[in-house]
């Protein structure tokens, strides 16, 4: 139970899929200006994660390992993960109109995210048993959930800024307060290990 | 259209990293080198040519339906053929590129130029548009792993820099460094060319290629209709 705690823990704060790792940068930097909306793409990415994981596992140990087409790994986890995803939509749409409602908007995006993709495939690369793997997937899709949430209030600050450069407006100036949001989580390397020796 | 133009483009008038800002992730995740920065980008490159042909060549067969999910079947398939590669001849590049190689799959250049001009051209002219718009890639990401590399632990390519390995800005190898270094060098891009060639001010969904095809357009627009 602690190693699963130390796992989410570590994923959300000191191996943030966004602001360390450099995956999910698009609806990171897309979807962040307005609070709900960036709530929104973060709890969906979340949930596909934790889909995803869950199939993707089973897949990886008992198709891919013990038939020796681990090479498969790439096009198969990418087509499981689309599959998955527009299945995933047409059931809440059938059966969760509320929760439709409120994700749907997302889901087409979340296809070819690599963060969702990056999750299955790291989970592999670090012989993670089930446990541990959905324990790293609900760890990543909180820290993406976390970063989304934070820099959409550091965003409505910056974009409403009237000071900057004419050069740095827009794109540039969004990354810029990216790079200090990312400098912000540097603070949180190390206390994971720490908590718990 | 001139065949010289379609490949110039994608290095400078079109860049896919510094005009189009797309393919954002590996941009600042394999930049803390230039040799990664390079492998990433040839890899890259190499898949975007191959699927660029193939794509071209099928498109009067994948009916217009399934064609997404088809082009993703292309695409992973070279990704798989350069991750054998890499791991046979290369391991060093192989290891060092970790998960990203895997995920050149879902680089939106990729799809994207499927979608925008492989489906719609002859495949010399696809070709043509895979190899300009890979280099334009690579040299983003060399110029980018060059700043960081050079400025961050004072060497290149390995090579330590006499002079300057004493003086090293370490924070722009790390993530910060990364979207700062990136953030710059747009901010560079669009002094130069006084804005011009970075009309879109805006990230997401509307400048990415695949826009009009992923349903979040209509989605959207359905959500705002209500």
């Amino acid at each position: 139970m602690k190693e699963l705690l130390v796992i989410i823990l570590a994923s959300v704060f000191v191996n943030n899929y966004v602001l360390q790792k450099f995956l999910g940068i698009c609806p990171f930097l897309g979807v962040s200006k307005k609070l709900d909306q960036a709530t929104g793409m973060g709890i969906a990415v979340t949930f596909v994660m934790l889909v995803a994981t869950a199939v993707t596992w089973p897949i990886q140990t008992y198709v891919l390992e013990s038939l020796e087409i681990e090479y498969m790994q790439t096009i198969v986890f990418i087509l499981v993960i689309a599959a998955l995803v527009q299945f995933v939509e047409i059931v809440l749409k059938k059966y969760m109109p509320s929760l439709h409602k409120a994700l749907g908007v997302y889901l087409p995006l979340i296809t070819t995210n690599c963060a969702v993709l990056g999750v299955t495939i790291n989970n592999v690369k670090d012989e993670y048993g089930f446990a541990q793997s959905m324990a790293s997937s609900l760890g990543c899709g909180l820290g993406f959930l976390l970063a989304m949430v934070l820099f959409s209030g550091v965003r409505s600050r910056v974009d409403n800024s009237a000071s900057i450069p004419e050069s740095f407006k827009g794109i540039p100036s969004t990354l810029l307060a990216a790079s200090i949001v990312s400098m912000a989580f540097f603070g949180f390397s190390g206390v994971i290990d720490n908590l718990f020796a | 259209m001139n065949k010289l133009s379609i490949m110039l483009k994608g290095l400078i008038k079109e860049n896919p990293v510094f005009v189009l800002v797309l393919g954002t992730c590996p941009t600042l995740a394999v930049t803390d080198s230039v040799s990664r920065a390079l492998g990433m980008g040839l890899s890259a490159a190499a898949v975007l040519i191959c699927s660029n042909i193939v794509i071209s060549a099928l498109r009067n067969i994948i009916p217009d339906k399934v064609r997404i999910p088809s082009y993703i079947v292309v695409i992973a398939g070279f990704v798989t053929v350069i991750q054998m590669l890499l791991h046979a001849y290369l391991p060093s590049l192989y290891e060092a590129l970790g998960t990203y190689l895997a995920l050149i799959v879902v680089n939106c250049i990729i799809l994207g130029r499927a979608e925008m001009f492989a489906s719609k051209h002859n495949v010399v002219d696809s070709a043509l548009d895979g190899l300009g718009m890979g280099l334009g890639f690579t040299l983003a990401l060399f110029m980018m792993g060059t700043v960081r590399e050079v400025f961050g632990a004072g060497s290149f390519f390995g090579y330590e820099i006499p002079g300057l390995s004493h003086y090293t800005v370490s924070i722009l190898t790390q993530a910060p460094g990364g979207f700062m270094v990136f953030g710059i060098l747009i901010a560079v891009v669009n002094k130069i060319t006084k804005g011009k060639a970075l009309k879109k001010k805006e990230f997401g969904c509307a400048g990415c290629p695949s826009y009009a095809v992923c349903g979040k357009k209509t989605e959207t627009e359905k959500e705002a209709d209500r």
